[in-house]
Parts: structure tokens; C-alpha cells; sequence
């Protein structure tokens, strides 16, 4: 581990402040992800900004029916919370799918969204990786990729997006409330990670110095009818191998919303708007819902390690519809 | 009187764990301790060609940074038996030179005053090598793959019965089945810790061991010192699961560090990446399997032909064959082994070393012979069940096992098990059960203890040997009780440091099986002391009595006949004025194949199990030893073994539920019944074989380590890519004892009750896998990607 500076904000003003410099900062919520990756000299911050002090720990119902979660809302907190579990069921099983109580104690939401991948290279100093090092190779691509992306990946990075609350987050709609020195803008979700692209080392479309201040979930009914499932090598405490978030309403036998997102498979929370269109009006069957996943997963590229995973999401999302009919 | 024999009490240790109070091998407080971290090796093979450790030097707080241009010398230790030392690389001694044999190998020693500053220390230290071409996968052409003599301990692993080629082609239903186990690390709670304290000439050593007395004996000889200068101490081991049993460059590395800056130094691995590449682990197996049988499915022929893989510095071999030729009866069998070497580290024992892994192909592989001869797995062992031990045709020992296959089927329902596999669901799942029989040698060897009997009527006895989480110092204490006749809160069992007499290592389940006869020997032999005083003594009430005629119970010695009379062990020695009685026993029985010959009295002449004193290793000395003539020791020792075959056996039974489409499977139940004779302590015995169910969930279900295919690497390595069961895996577990008492294996009648319990579940699981889902996985682990293709 380097040696850095440690600096604790007690406004969002004095975070957004200490972050706008030249050297290299970075902010800490519960630190779990962030931590882990210093003692591994991975993040070689020059400062680290401890946001756990800001007003940020609220979640709140809004005049319109939207919920906003303040980032730094932990992950257990807002597993637990009451209008979660009654509007958004799904978010919370989520949560509670990821990680252990322990780290979700600790977890904000803000972290939970930044948390980096989980590519074993990525994760190992010696072995060669764009993300870490842009141009130096990507060790994962022809080494061992079990866990690795099927969709959207990039000749640079087949690495995935390891979180599960994201997952829900972006088959709800989500948007992500930032603030900079240029003041505050919403991302939707679903634009706020990235693909690989060329630049896998550039992860989410988060500016210097911007703080992740609230997320905020718009109003809707049907997603009470919603389900996450995750497939993994043991029972708790272990990362998707794939992961399905979905929502649906049926009427007269025919789907009138659906909403689908993966885990899993990209280096983002991957909602599935092909298998989405495909859906809408359809009548609802076992074969429709499979043709549907087929529809979305006719680009998915398997490597070495991890083609299984093209079968598997299939599977997983056929069985997460027939169990929300 | 209520024996407390077999009693589940709660561990004597108990509240010092939970506490915090028991001290474990890192946790020492040493005044003026340094802190040590090592730096590995990031090439697989080739040299150095330099380490600079300027930068590190120069940073305030390091007291110094060892590697092979400055460490101190070291001796060759080349013995192979883990209670006499064994280092676990003969061949690398640590710092000798600049050679490297594979990727994450010792190569400095940052030494700082406070653990940060070593680490970031470590960080600053630029090491350049020459690389060379490695040999890390078998497929490589390389590879040189090759037959071993023998395995650990003199084990055969070449074993040829009667004509396998013959017997097979006799035979009127074959199969023929190849099972891949990957390697597996031991992953205990306690990661390998050394602290070492230098006083003069003389070196005390806190070290996480399973073997407390060799590795004394092997810091000692490496050292090039008098084994009477080291103490080893080691109270506590949080867990090993064989990685604690060979003894790995950490224990020597800190005497070296601490030696070099003049200061006492301590020296952790790091669990992520040095608990993988530097503590052991278990070889991948390549194991095929022949069986033919005639048309009522009793083997004609059985082939077991294992590859495994060793390093460049040493030879370990992971024996799967080893149950093999006794675990059926079989007149024709051929037990193969080979062997490879790579530029990685060695491996060493891990849980049952071959039998968890060789149990795991070969009752898979009799689950598909029940299926092509549409015979019940149940039926198709009891129709090759073996009476004798079809190795030797020597008698088991006591072998119950009909009745663990018995109370096995119908603790798990097996009348409810669809012969057709894939066929039944119970709500969203599929449903599937599986069996398979679990064995383990019943292995004994010598201990010597020393017990006190105090005026104040508790009593201390002393052996160095190991708790390595399993029980040692409660059940070692009952043993004590139910002799002495005292309450389980008057006796105390001593151990873990060599100060005290010489016992067992903890391998190969032996610890209870070996101290336990002693234990009860020493204390007869001072109950009969104090017996001898009284009956003696005209103002005792038990006065002119004959010995045989008193009990005694709760401290209290009575003439069994009339209770009312007697007196306590206190009453006797405040007359006598003696502050203490005490003895010193030795007892010495080999139950392993290979050496029983060597030890047992009845096959050859009395010879020195007596232990005279010789042997007891002791710095201290103590009292002398009192094995000659005793009668407690002969009754014990002069049994006739030499026609008599040990083991342990027992039937594991599964149901598991997968899902159908995600593939996930969820053990549901575990019914384990074990035959291990005389149960000491029910809730450690249960612990132990549940514990040994866990890790066949792992085994079966996730367990795994991967290597780079193109560095030789390890990939996963850290707890969260190693993955192990948590208790969200937990299925019920309903473990049974049959709790015969073994006359033959002592007078304690106890076998070991530990590997037992991981062989054969990884195939019961397997099996109940193929029931459920009608694909038979043979890579291990079954992971829902595996069955859904
Ligand atoms: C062993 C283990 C298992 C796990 N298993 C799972 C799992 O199964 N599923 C799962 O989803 N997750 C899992 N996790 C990951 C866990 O969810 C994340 O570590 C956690 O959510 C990160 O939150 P944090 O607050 O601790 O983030 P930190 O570690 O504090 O920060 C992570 C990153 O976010 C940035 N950041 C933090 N707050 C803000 C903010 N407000 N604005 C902008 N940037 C910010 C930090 O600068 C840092 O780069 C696991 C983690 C571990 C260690
Ligand atoms: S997949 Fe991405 S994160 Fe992993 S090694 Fe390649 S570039 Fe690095």
C-alpha cells in the first residue's frame, strides 16, 4: 500500500472541493471494495476522501411517487427498507443476494455502483491488464475467463460489472443524481456505466471530482410484480455467474410490461431491451420467453472459459418469467 | 457411576477461544517483536539476477531486508516422517540460493518495526530475473510423467493382486471411467504464522504446526543446533487439514529473521496469494478406473490407475489408489500410480490424503457398474462386502459397516430413490439421492505421558502432541476422568509444547487413538500408586483391602462391595505427605501396514517399547519412566495385532434438489453412519464428521484452484475466488455412530474419528447428482455450468 492523505468531508461542497485537484483522489464510503484494491497497490490514491459524514443517508419518497436513495444509504439499510420492500421488492432481494452482511453493512450505494470488476488479472499486480495499465494487454482474454462478459465486450476487456443492486437499479429505470463544480446533472442508469470499448479503463461516465449524491427511482406499479434470481457456485457470498432482474404484467395472458436486465454478462448492468420489444403484447408462454432471451442474446460472444454463460442467461431469464406469470 | 466416556461435553477450550484468551501461534505477546513479511517470486522458473532492496532500506522503521545474498546458512533435513520433521522441500531450503522453482516461492524477508511498514516496504523492492521455459501443466510435452516407489510413510502405491488382465476379460459387465479432481488448497482459519525469540544460544519458537515435536526437531537440524536449544510451542492451531503438517519455509524463515536483525521477529502469510502458493495444497488426480464383474456383480477385476503431480523440490504423491485394495473384496486388482513434476510448489497431506479423493472416483465409478447391472448401489457393495481385509487377509480389527449401510438407507429414505435418474421432482426441483461407503486406516503409533495426581485432589497430564481444533484437550481429559475416577474439573491435559514428553503428530487421525491409551495407562498406573499407599496404610479405612476390591468415583476411593468405605485421593496423600504422585508411560503400538511390524512386541521380542526414559525428549527431564513391567502397559502392548487389520469404515448417504433450469444444486440432507469404535466424546465425534461432510460439499460442489495456462500462475488467489462452503450450503446433517468398542486397536477402544468423515461423501453427492439430473459429471466440481450443457 502507498502512502496517502486522508481528508474527511463534512459537505458535499468540501467533498466536490478536495476531489477537484490534480492529484489523485479518491472518495470512500464504506471502503470495502475501495480498501482491498489500495492493499493491493491496484488504487494508488494520493487522497482519500471520506464521505460517510455527508447528509446523504436518506431514503425518501418524492412528491411525484419517485424514490430517492442518498449515497450513502448502506446496502443493508436499504435492503431493509420498508417502501423498498413493498414498491421494489426486487431491489431488495438484490441486495441481499450480493455479498455478506457484513460487507453490506458497510457498502453506501454510491460504492456499490463504482465497485470495479472482479477479473482475477485485473485483481493481480504481475498480470497484464488495459484496465489497470491502458496498452499493456489483457491477460484474461486468453487466460482463464469463467466469470467473465458475453455481451459488449471489446478486443482490450472482457471484464464484467460485479454488482447485483445495479442489476434491479437498471431494470427499474433508475437515474443517478451527480454533483461537480459545474453543479448537478441526472444520468439515466443504463448510460452511466460503459462498454470496454478502447477505453476500458475509463468505467463509467463519472467526471473528476463529480460525487455520486443520490439515486432516484421513478414511480411505477407494475414493478411490484418483479423477481431476482442469481446463479452461482454456492448458495450466499459468491458473484454471479449470471443474474436476472425482471418485472411483468400480464393481462388478458398477454404481457403488457415487461422490464429485464442482466448481471453477469457485460461490463454494465445489461437491461435487456431487445428481449423487451420482442415481449411487449406477446402472448405469455415458456416458448415466447425463450425466444425473447434468444433475441437478446443473439450477440453474445463466449470465450474460452465462460460460452456456458450464454445458455445459462437464457435459462435464468426463462425461469424468472415463468415464475412472475 | 456414569461413564463419561462417550459424554458430549462442551470443550475444555471452549471459553478461551471464544475469548480470545487462547493464544494462537501469531498472537504471542513478545516485547521488542519485529514484524516480518515475504516477498515471492513472480516468475515460475529460471534465477535472479538481482534484488535491490535499497529503497525499502532506506525507509524509516525497516530493520533489514534477508534474502540469499545474507541469510544464514542452512543444514539439509531430509527425513520424510512428519513426527521426526519433515520440511516440506528438501530440496529448497529457503534463501540458498538464487534458483526459482515456481511462481509465488520465498525469496526476501522485509523485517520492520510495525506490520505497515514492512508492507509498504515490501512494496519498494525491485527484483530483475533470468527466466527460463516452465514446466507448470502436464500436457506440456515436458512433462515427464513417471512411477513412484512408495508414497508418505513407506505407503505402496503400486499394488497388484492375483491378474487384472485376466480377471477383466473374465469378466461379463465392464466399466471404464476416467474422474479429474483439481487441486484443492486447505484454506484453514489460521493462515501459517511463525514467531521466533532468540535468548543467547537457545530459540523459543510460537509456531502454527501439527507437528510440534518435529518441527522442533527440524528448526533444529536445519539450524545446525542441539535439539535441547529450540522449544516449540504451539497451545492452539486454528485449523491445518494437513497443510500444518510438513513443516513450510514460514518456521524457519523467522529464527533466520530474528537471528539476522538480533531482535524477535514474526512472520504471518498473507492469505491472498502466499496461503496458495506457499502452504501446500492437494494435486490435481487423473484417475482411471476398470471393474468387471460377473453376471451376480461381484468384482472379478479392479484397475485404479492415478496420476498426480509433485514439484521439482521434493515428492509428494496423492495415493487415490490407497482404499482401493481393501475397500471390496476382489481376487484380481492393479493399483497404479504416476507422478509428474512442475515448477510449482509442493504438494502435501490434505484431508485424507488419497482417500478423499480416491473415494471419490472409484464409489462414483461402482454407482455406474450398479447402474449397467441394474443392482441397488446398496446391494452391489454388500455383494462385494469384504469380511477380511482382502489386502492381506488379515480380520478387521471390528467392522460393522452392514449396519451402516443399513441405518444409512433408512435415515435417508432411500426406499424413495426413483431408479430412473432425471426422473422426479419435488415442487420446482428435481430430487436425487446417492451413497457411497466411507474408509480410513485405523492408525496408532507411540506417546509418552506424564501425569501428576496432586495432595488438593486434581490431576495434570502432559504429552506433546496437538488440539488442532478437533478435541484433544477435552476428550483427553475425559479419558483421564473415567480413569482416575476424578471429576471432568479436576484433570487437566497438557500439550503442545515441547517442554512435555514426546506424542504423536496430528496426521492421518491418530492423535486420540495414539495419546489416549497412554493418557489412560499413566492414569491407572497412579491410581494404583495411591491404591497401593492406602491399602498399605493401617490408619486408612481401605487398609489390608486387595486392589481389585476398590473403585473409585468422584475423587473418592471406596471397596466396591461396601461403599461406605473409603476415602479421597486427598485424605490419602495429606496423611502420606506427599505433595504429588506421578508417573511417566510410554505405549507403543504401530497399527500402519508398514510399520507394525517394526513396533509390535508380539512380532518382535519385547524390544524397547517400554520406552525407558530414552525418548522422552523432554528438556525438563520430569520423572522417569515407568512403561517396564507395567501392567496397564502390557495388557495394551502385548495383545497379538500381528494377524489383525485397522481400519475404520462407514456409510454417507445424500439427497440432493437441483434446479432445472438455472442448474444450481442445493445438498438437502447428509446422513453420515460411522463404525470407529468406541465413541469418546459424541459432540467433537460429530463435529469431526461433519466437518468432514462440508468439505465434500466442497469438493463436489466448488472447491477448485486454477492456475495462468499461460504463466503457471495461480488465479484464484484469495477467499473469494477459492471458494469453500458457508452456511447457506448447509444441508441437514444426521450423523450416527455404531459405538463398538475396537478390543484390538487398545483399551480405550477408540479409533481415530476424523478424514474419516470427507471420503466417500464427495461421491454420494456426485451420485445422488446423476439421480437427480441423469448426467454424470467426472471433472470435479459440479458446477451448474458442467450440467447444463
Ligand atoms: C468478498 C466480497 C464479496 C462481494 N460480493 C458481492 C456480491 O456478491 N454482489 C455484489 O453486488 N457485490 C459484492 N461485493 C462488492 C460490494 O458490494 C462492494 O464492495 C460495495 O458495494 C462497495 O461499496 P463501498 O461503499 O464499500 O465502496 P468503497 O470501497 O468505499 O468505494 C468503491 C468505489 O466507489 C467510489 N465511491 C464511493 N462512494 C462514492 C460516491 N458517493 N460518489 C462517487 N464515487 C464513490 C470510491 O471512490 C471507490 O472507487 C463483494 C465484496 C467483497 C469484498
Ligand atoms: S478483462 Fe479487463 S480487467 Fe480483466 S485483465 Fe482484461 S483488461 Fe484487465
Amino acid at each position: 500500500m502507498k502512502l496517502f492523505t486522508y481528508k474527511q468531508a463534512d459537505g458535499v461542497d468540501e467533498a466536490i472541493k478536495a476531489a477537484s485537484t490534480k492529484t489523485i483522489s479518491k472518495f470512500i464510503g464504506g471502503g470495502t471494495n475501495l480498501v482491498d484494491l489500495m492493499r493491493e497497490n491496484i488504487e494508488q490514491p494520493d487522497t482519500v476522501i471520506d464521505v460517510t459524514h455527508l447528509p446523504l443517508t436518506d431514503v425518501e419518497e418524492l412528491e411525484d411517487g419517485s424514490i430517492k436513495i442518498g449515497s450513502l444509504v448502506r446496502n443493508s439499510h436499504l435492503a431493509a427498507n420498508k417502501i423498498i420492500r413493498e414498491k421494489f421488492p426486487v431491489l431488495s432481494q438484490a441486495i441481499l443476494n450480493g455479498a455478506s452482511g457484513q460487507l453490506r453493512n458497510m457498502a453506501t450505494t454510491g460504492g456499490n455502483i463504482m465497485q470495479r470488476t472482479r477479473c482475477y488479472y485485473f485483481y493481480d499486480e504481475t498480470a497484464c491488464c488495459n484496465k489497470r495499465n491502458p496498452g499493456s494487454g489483457c491477460d484474461a482474454i486468453d487466460g482463464y475467463n469463467r466469470i467473465h462478459a458475453i455481451l459488449g465486450t471489446s478486443f482490450t476487456c472482457i471484464a464484467t460489472h460485479p454488482s447485483d443492486m445495479c442489476v434491479a437499479m437498471a431494470m427499474l429505470g433508475a437515474k443517478i443524481i451527480v454533483e461537480g463544480k459545474n453543479g448537478e446533472r441526472e444520468i439515466a442508469f443504463t448510460d452511466f456505466h460503459k462498454l470496454p470499448g478502447d477505453t476500458p479503463n475509463i468505467e463509467t461516465v463519472l467526471q473528476q471530482g463529480e460525487l455520486i449524491t443520490s439515486v432516484v427511482i421513478p414511480p411505477q406499479d407494475f414493478t411490484k410484480n418483479s423477481l431476482y434470481r442469481k446463479v452461482r457456485d454456492r448458495a450466499s457470498y459468491a458473484f454471479a455467474l449470471v443474474s436476472v432482474a425482471a418485472a411483468l404484467e400480464v393481462e388478458n395472458g398477454s404481457i403488457k410490461n415487461v422490464r429485464i436486465a442482466l448481471g453477469g454478462v457485460a461490463h454494465k448492468p445489461w437491461r435487456a431491451f431487445k428481449a423487451e420489444n420482442y415481449l411487449m403484447n406477446k402472448e405469455v408462454t415458456e416458448e415466447n420467453f425463450m425466444l425473447a432471451a434468444e433475441e437478446e442474446l443473439k450477440d453474445a460472444k463466449g470465450f474460452e472459459h465462460n460460452s456456458f454463460k450464454i445458455g445459462l442467461a437464457k435459462r435464468t431469464m426463462v425461469s424468472v418469467l415463468k415464475e412472475l406469470v | 457411576m456414569d461413564s463419561i466416556i462417550g459424554k458430549p461435553i462442551d470443550r475444555k477450550d471452549g471459553p478461551l477461544k471464544v475469548t480470545g484468551k487462547a493464544m494462537y501461534a501469531a498472537e504471542w505477546n513478545i516485547p521488542n517483536l519485529a514484524y516480518g513479511i515475504t516477498i515471492q517470486s513472480t516468475i515460475t522458473k529460471g534465477h535472479i539476477n538481482n534484488i535491490d532492496t535499497s529503497a525499502a532500506e532506506k525507509l524509516k522503521g525497516v530493520l533489514g531486508v534477508m534474502t540469499y545474498k545474507n541469510a544464514m546458512q542452512l543444514h539439509t533435513l531430509s527425513g520424510s516422517d512428519p513426527s521426526s520433521g519433515k520440511f516440506a522441500e528438501k530440496d529448497l531450503l529457503p534463501f540458498q540460493s538464487e534458483r526459482i522453482f515456481y511462481n509465488g516461492q520465498h525469496i526476501a524477508v522485509v523485517i520492520a518495526e510495525t506490520f505497515e511498514v514492512a508492507e509498504h516496504a515490501a512494496s519498494l523492492i525491485k527484483v530483475t530475473y533470468n527466466e527460463e521455459k516452465p514446466v507448470f501443466d502436464i500436457n506440456q510435452p515436458e512433462a515427464k510423467i513417471y512411477q513412484p516407489q512408495q508414497g508418505l510413510g513407506g505407503t505402496q502405491v503400486q499394488v497388484k493382486r492375483g491378474d487384472a488382465e485376466q480377471g477383466m476379460s473374465n469378466a461379463s459387465t465392464k466399466i471404464e471411467q476416467t474422474y479429474n479432481t483439481p487441486v484443492y488448497h486447505h484454506n484453514p482459519m489460521e493462515p501459517h504464522a511463525t514467531s521466533a525469540v532468540w535468548n543467547g544460544d537457545t530459540l523459543t519458537v510460537y509456531d502454527a504446526t501439527q507437528s510440534v515435536f518435529g518441527n522442533k526437531n527440524a528448526i533444529s537440524t536445519m539450524l545446525g543446533i542441539a535439539p535441547d536449544k529450540v522449544r516449540l510451542i504451539s497451545p492452539f492451531i486454528g485449523g491445518g487439514f494437513g497443510s500444518k503438517g510438513f513443516m513450510w519455509a514460514n518456521s524457519i524463515l523467522a529464527p533466520m529473521a530474528a537471528k539476522f536483525i538480533n531482535r524477535p521477529v514474526k512472520i504471518v502469510l498473507e492469505r491472498t496469494g502466499q496461503m496458495f502458493t506457499c502452504a501446500g495444497r492437494r494435486s490435481f488426480t487423473i484417475q482411471k478406473i476398470n471393474l468387471g464383474t460377473d453376471n451376480g456383480g461381484k468384482l472379478t477385476s479392479v484397475k485404479h490407475e492415478t496420476t498426480s503431480e509433485t514439484s521439482f523440490v521434493d515428492e509428494f504423491v496423492e495415493p487415490a489408489g490407497v482404499a482401493t485394495k481393501m475397500i471390496y473384496a476382489t481376487p484380481n486388482l492393479d493399483i497404479t500410480q504416476n507422478i509428474v513434476r512442475l515448477n510449482k510448489g509442493t504438494p502435501c497431506p490434505t484431508r485424507a490424503p488419497g482417500e478423499a479423493v480416491g473415494t471419490y472416483a472409484f464409489e462414483v465409478a461402482m454407482d455406474e457398474l450398479a447402474e449397467k447391472l441394474n443392482i441397488d448401489p446398496v446391494q452391489l457393495r454388500l455383494i462385494n462386502y469384504a469380511e477380511k481385509n482382502p489386502d492381506d487377509g488379515h480380520r478387521f480389527s471390528s467392522k460393522n459397516l452392514k449396519e451402516c449401510y443399513e441405518k444409512g438407507a433408512q435415515s435417508i429414505g432411500w426406499s424413495n430413490r426413483n431408479i430412473k435418474p432425471g426422473s422426479t421432482k419435488e415442487g420446482n426441483f428435481l430430487v436425487g439421492y446417492g451413497m457411497a461407503t466411507a474408509t480410513y486406516p485405523a492408525n496408532r503409533s507411540k506417546a509418552t505421558v506424564r501425569l501428576k495426581l496432586y495432595q488438593e485432589g486434581n490431576a495434570v497430564a502432559a504429552c506433546c502432541t496437538q488440539d488442532i481444533g478437533t478435541g484433544t484437550y477435552t476428550v483427553m481429559a475425559q479419558v483421564m476422568s473415567d480413569a482416575l475416577g476424578l471429576p471432568i474439573d479436576k484433570v487437566e491435559f497438557k500439550l503442545g509444547d515441547t517442554i512435555y514428553p514426546q506424542g504423536p503428530n496430528s496426521g492421518g487421525s491418530q492423535t486420540m487413538a495414539t495419546t489416549g491409551p497412554a493418557v489412560r495407562a499413566a492414569a491407572l498406573t497412579v491410581k494404583s500408586k495411591v491404591i497401593k499407599l492406602a491399602v498399605a496404610d493401617k490408619k486408612s479405612p481401605l487398609y489390608n483391602q486387595t486392589e481389585d476390591a476398590i473403585s473409585v468415583d468422584e475423587g473418592k476411593l471406596f471397596v466396591t462391595s461396601d461403599n461406605l468405605k473409603g476415602e479421597t485421593y486427598s485424605q490419602i496423600l495429606t496423611r502420606a505427605k506427599m505433595p504429588l504422585v506421578e508417573t511417566e508411560i510410554t505405549t507403543n503400538v504401530s497399527t500402519r501396514e508398514t510399520q507394525k511390524s517394526e513396533s509390535n512386541p508380539t512380532t518382535k521380542q519385547g524390544g524397547e517399547q517400554g520406552g525407558q526414559g530414552q525418548q522422552s525428549g523432554g528438556q525438563q527431564g520430569g520423572s522417569k519412566d515407568e512403561s517396564k513391567d507395567n501392567p496397564f502397559v502390557k495388557q495394551d502392548q502385548d495383545l497379538d495385532r500381528s494377524n489383525v487389520a485397522f481400519h475404520s469404515f462407514g456409510a454417507q448417504f445424500v439427497k440432493v434438489l437441483v434446479d432445472p433450469l438455472t442448474c444450481m444444486i442445493k445438498v438437502d440432507k447428509v446422513v453420515s453412519i460411522m463404525d470407529v469404535g468406541q465413541i469418546l466424546n459424541e459432540k467433537t465425534a460429530k463435529s469431526q464428521i461433519m466437518g468432514g461432510a462440508i468439505f465434500g460439499i466442497g469438493m463436489a460442489l466448488m472447491e477448485g484452484s486454477v492456475y495462468d495456462e499461460n504463466t503457471g500462475r495461480i488465479v484464484t488467489r484469495d477467499l473469494a475466488d477459492y471458494l469453500v462452503p458457508v452456511h447457506a450450503d448447509m444441508p441437514t446433517f444426521d450423523v450416527q455412530f455404531t459405538n463398538v468398542k475396537d478390543e484390538f486397536i487398545s483399551p480405550v477402544g477408540a479409533r481415530g474419528a476424523g478424514e474419516i468423515g470427507i471420503t466417500g461423501i464427495t461421491a454420494a453427492i456426485a451420485n445422488a447428482i446423476y439421480n437427480a439430473t441423469g448426467k454424470r459429471v467426472r471433472d470435479l466440481p459440479i458446477t451448474p455450468d458442467k450440467l447444463i450443457v
